[in-house]
């Protein structure tokens, strides 16, 4: 009888700490994954507040630069600190739209922009391009958490030709 | 009434009876500095962010859209405050301004702008007039502190050294034809040069 309590006790005490063993395995798996993503928190405690990362600045160098993704829309090359975009009026397009591109030398917006879904075209930037920074933004200066592999679809064909001759 | 201002009349045209020339002239020297000093303080006063933001018509429309702005807050810790952009800095223009303010008291005791719909509807009229103002100023206000002499074009972005060196330099622009909206957020632009 007491054999057998005990070996009853044993039984529940596996039962009760199989979870807690469970969650402790669970846990450095985990911290295993969190140490090889690449994220803001990085390998902060979960109940620890992390020391915020210095904000970087804005580029503002007005030098385009090269797409990092396919079909990436052109990116802004300078502050857009305090420029509104809302009901009343639109600060880009103050110098982008195509009245004002010759006062501004600014780029101006592609055409596709002055088209509505239907491939019709507008007299004013179509309501649906009209907030630019849902698709344009500006660049910090920051390491990027991830390094971008991206190669422009020209310089694949130019490796392809290459190898291809050497061959 | 008649008789009450022409006792008044003939007593100041009489010569003194009672006081001696020398108090008289030290007297009314004293009591000049004293009522020139008030009134001089007393618009010092009214030339404070303070006083500006009093009205709840200032405090809870331009002066909240102000601080998210580089006027307000930035990295050297300089900023303007309401008077350094709205009130001219020398004597006389600043006494005319004050005279044409006195209408925006008119408007705060019968609450023209007292809510933020108010406001809002009459914003574009209430920006117009300060664009106005620095147009025909050649913007004043703005050069108080940006002195164009001393602006380095090295230190600016290339967009910005290209404009300041060119159009503002010819003067064939003013600093707000181009920096509009920069210390309060616009009106609808429709129809505003420029937009």
């Amino acid at each position: 009888m007491k054999n057998l309590n005990l070996a009853s006790i044993a039984g529940l005490m596996a039962l009760v700490l199989a979870p807690v063993f469970i969650s402790f395995t669970a846990n450095s798996a985990d911290k295993a994954e969190i140490n090889t993503l690449a994220t803001l928190r990085d390998h902060t405690e979960i109940d620890v507040q992390k020391e915020p990362n210095r904000i970087p600045k804005v580029v503002n160098k007005d030098i385009k630069q090269a797409r990092n993704y396919p079909m990436q829309p052109p990116i802004i090359p300078h502050t857009i600190r305090s420029y509104e975009v809302n009901k009343n009026n639109n600060k880009c397009m103050s110098c982008h739209s195509r009245q004002r591109t010759e006062e501004s030398q600014a780029p101006m917006v592609s055409v596709t922009h002055y088209m509505n879904r239907d491939g019709n075209f507008l007299a004013e930037i179509s309501p649906r391009r009209y907030f630019c920074n849902q698709c344009h933004v500006t660049q910090l200066d920051a390491k990027p958490l991830v390094e971008n592999t991206f190669v422009d679809m020209h310089s694949l064909m130019k490796q392809k030709t290459t190898s291809a001759k050497e061959h | 009434m008649k008789n009450l201002l022409m006792i008044g009349w003939k007593t100041l045209t009489k010569p003194s009876g009672y006081y001696s020339l020398g108090a008289l002239v030290i007297g009314g020297f004293i009591a000049g500095i004293i009522f020139w000093g008030g009134f001089n303080t007393a618009l010092e006063v009214t030339n404070t962010e303070k006083f500006c933001i009093s009205c709840h018509e200032m405090e809870n429309n331009v002066y909240e859209e102000l601080k998210t702005t580089i006027h307000f807050s930035n990295r050297s810790g300089v900023r303007a405050t309401c008077p350094d952009c709205h009130v001219p800095h020398n004597w006389t223009s600043k006494i005319a301004r004050k005279m044409k303010a006195s209408k925006e008291v008119w408007g705060a005791i019968f609450g023209t702008i007292n809510t933020r719909e108010k406001f809002l509807v009459h914003r574009k009229r209430l920006a117009q007039n300060e664009w106005e103002r620095l147009k025909a100023n050649d913007s004043l206000e703005c050069r108080n502190c940006h002195n164009f002499d001393y602006m380095d074009f090295t230190e600016q972005s290339e967009r910005a050294s290209y404009q300041h060196s060119t159009a503002l330099a010819s003067g064939e622009k003013t600093c707000i034809d181009c920096h509009k909206g920069i210390a309060h957020q616009l009106p609808d632009m429709k129809g505003v040069e420029g937009w």
